[in-house]
């Protein structure tokens, strides 16, 4: 009874819209004209268009180079950043846990990137690495790692690592205080005893700190990789319309919104999502995860 | 050695500090500057011209899109506390069957990409008549921040002790009236914390306010410096933009300042057991 408010909103934001987008990845919906949208079958996904002399093609989402060229960029963004994401995460997290003046302080201070909005990030980061005026360029030209300036977010061959710098930038913080809060939780007598026992710091980390810390660490992992799939203010802000960077999100806004393929943009959406369930699916899966004994306690 | 090495740890947490701190440094350090003086890579202040804050706030649209984001954050903050304090207590407190299924299934919304439902809600909220209204913002982002709130006040209620509310119960006192006289005081902490997250996730949103708004008096803050352009690729006001960034960041990097514990264990709630 006290429920049913929050069951019915979340239905009513969550679940029917989901549902709606399914049923519309399905119909010939477009931006004006929803409410007359009619069932058509698989064809936003994939349909043979005969051309009448034994010849045709495949057209449809699955037949579409453009949109698995954005699910391997997501997934590759994924992949990169997350990875990036936990090792810096996990190196701040170390650093944190130890015992130094200014601690707290530091700790604050480490929040700030997390606490800016991702537009802003993405905006600060796009002037830092402008082509011309960019700060970065000029720091590494000063440095002597580059000869000539480079266009980040504009040239293709660096636009994804661009974006994946603003995300691994803005999103470690995060990473690092869930790692912090498992390293925290370890006691201090095991330390103790290893050193007691004269074990060589690198043995006590992988043996008894990372093993300890795993579980908290996965679960990181996995949020990030939850948010990394579906990245899109990112992408939209820093690299707008170019192919090296666009992500699935991006792609089905495109669809959506830009382009008024509203039904093929909702069939991406969809896919989207299967694709993301599946990989979480598959992730807590092979990693054991107990989800459910975080449940029942 | 033994120098060298604190040394070395020293340097790397120069390293880490710098690393997070520089780049909002340097969106202050261009907002100060105009004109040509933006154009000059420099590390340290040379001038402080204000004209960028100025400029932001003049034709007054702006001032007004700050005020769209603190009344769709405030309000999207209010109600989704509202929804879940009840919805908590039944989950924590009222022993029924499914219970677990329900959590799991909070949390499954919570794991949505947001694109998945974009289309769906697009026409939900076409059908209802709150396109380019802010209270669209209000309801979209429910999506969010009940799954989150719901989350954490339950996992925090389920620590407090049975007793304290058997007394009440004894007494006759109706749910209602436990939740508000016995719960709320005690939870305060709990409710500041998931609020604080709820406020600046709403605060940061940025696909559903680009794509329920439809002009520029009823955007909130994010989607309007994303869509700040020139009138070419090479006239991009970057002073604007980066004082317009700064005004908004500000007061989020306040709250984390002063909130930060109550942010870290919000954070981290849910995430590690204990």
């Amino acid at each position: 009874m006290f429920l049913a408010p929050m069951l019915i909103v979340l239905g009513a934001v969550a679940l029917f819209p989901l549902g709606q987008t399914i049923w519309f990845g399905f119909t010939d919906a477009s931006l004006n004209n929803i409410d007359a949208a009619r069932f058509v079958g698989l064809r936003n996904y994939i349909e043979w268009l005969d051309y009448g002399n034994d010849q045709g093609e495949w057209l449809g989402l699955l037949a579409d180079d453009r949109w698995w060229r954005a699910v391997r960029n997501t997934v590759w963004f994924a992949v990169v950043s997350v990875s990036f994401e936990t090792l810096f995460g996990l190196i701040i997290a170390l650093v944190l846990n130890a015992k130094f003046p200014g601690r707290a302080v530091v700790r604050t201070l480490v929040l700030v990137p997390w606490a800016i909005p991702t537009v802003v990030s993405a905006k600060m980061w796009g002037w830092m690495l402008h082509d011309q005026f960019g700060i970065i360029n000029d720091m590494l030209i000063k440095l002597g790692l580059i000869a000539t300036p480079i266009a980040w977010t504009a040239s293709a061959d660096t636009a994804m690592a661009a974006v994946m710098m603003v995300d691994i930038w803005k999103t470690t913080p995060f990473m690092a205080l869930l790692i912090l809060a498992g390293l925290q939780m370890i006691p201090d007598d095991i330390y103790e005893a290893a050193r007691l026992d004269g074990i060589n710091p690198v043995r006590v980390f992988r043996k008894v700190t990372l093993p300890l810390v795993m579980p908290a660490l996965l679960v990181g992992v996995v949020f990030r990789g939850l948010d990394a799939l579906r990245v899109f203010d990112i992408v939209y802000v820093l690299t707008p319309n170019t192919d090296a960077t666009r992500t699935m999100s991006v792609y089905a806004r495109e669809n959506l919104f830009d382009y008024d393929k509203f039904a093929y943009g909702s069939a991406a959406s969809t896919l989207l999502f299967l694709i993301v369930a599946l990989i979480t699916i598959g992730f807590i899966y092979l990693t054991r995860m107990d989800l459910e004994g975080k449940e029942t306690d | 050695m033994r120098i060298a090495k604190i040394a070395g740890f020293y340097a790397l947490v120069a390293i880490i500090l710098a690393q997070a701190l520089f780049p909002f440094y340097y969106a202050v350090l261009t907002s100060l500057e105009s004109g040509q003086a933006i154009f000059d890579v420099n590390y340290l202040p040379k001038v402080i011209d204000l004209s960028n804050y100025r400029a932001a706030f003049e034709d007054g649209v702006f001032g007004r899109q700050i005020l769209n984001s603190v009344f769709v954050s405030t309000v999207v903050v209010i109600v989704s506390l509202g929804f879940a304090v009840t919805a908590s207590y039944a989950l924590a407190r009222v022993p029924f069957r499914g219970r677990g299924k329900i959590l799991l299934l909070i949390l499954s919304v919570s794991m949505f990409p947001q694109i998945a439902v974009l289309s769906g809600l697009f026409a939900l909220i076409r059908a209802m008549g709150l396109f380019n209204s802010l209270w669209s913002l209000v309801f979209s982002y429910m999506i969010f921040t009940l799954p989150f709130t719901v989350w954490v006040l339950t996992t925090f209620m389920r620590k407090l002790p049975k007793e304290i509310e058997e007394a009440a119960i004894m007494d006759g006192a109706a749910p209602l009236t436990i939740i508000r006289r016995v719960f709320l005081p005690l939870l305060w902490p709990a409710l500041v914390t998931t609020g604080l997250l709820a406020f600046i996730h709403a605060w940061n949103e940025f696909l559903f306010a680009l794509t329920f708004m439809s002009t520029d008096t009823q955007r909130t803050v994010p989607v309007a410096i994303a869509l700040i352009s020139g009138a070419s690729e090479f006239e991009i006001p970057w002073g604007s933009i980066m004082a317009a960034s700064v005004i908004v960041t500000l007061p989020l990097i306040a709250l984390v300042l002063v909130f930060q514990r109550k942010i870290i264990s919000g954070l981290t709630a849910g995430a590690v057991k204990g």
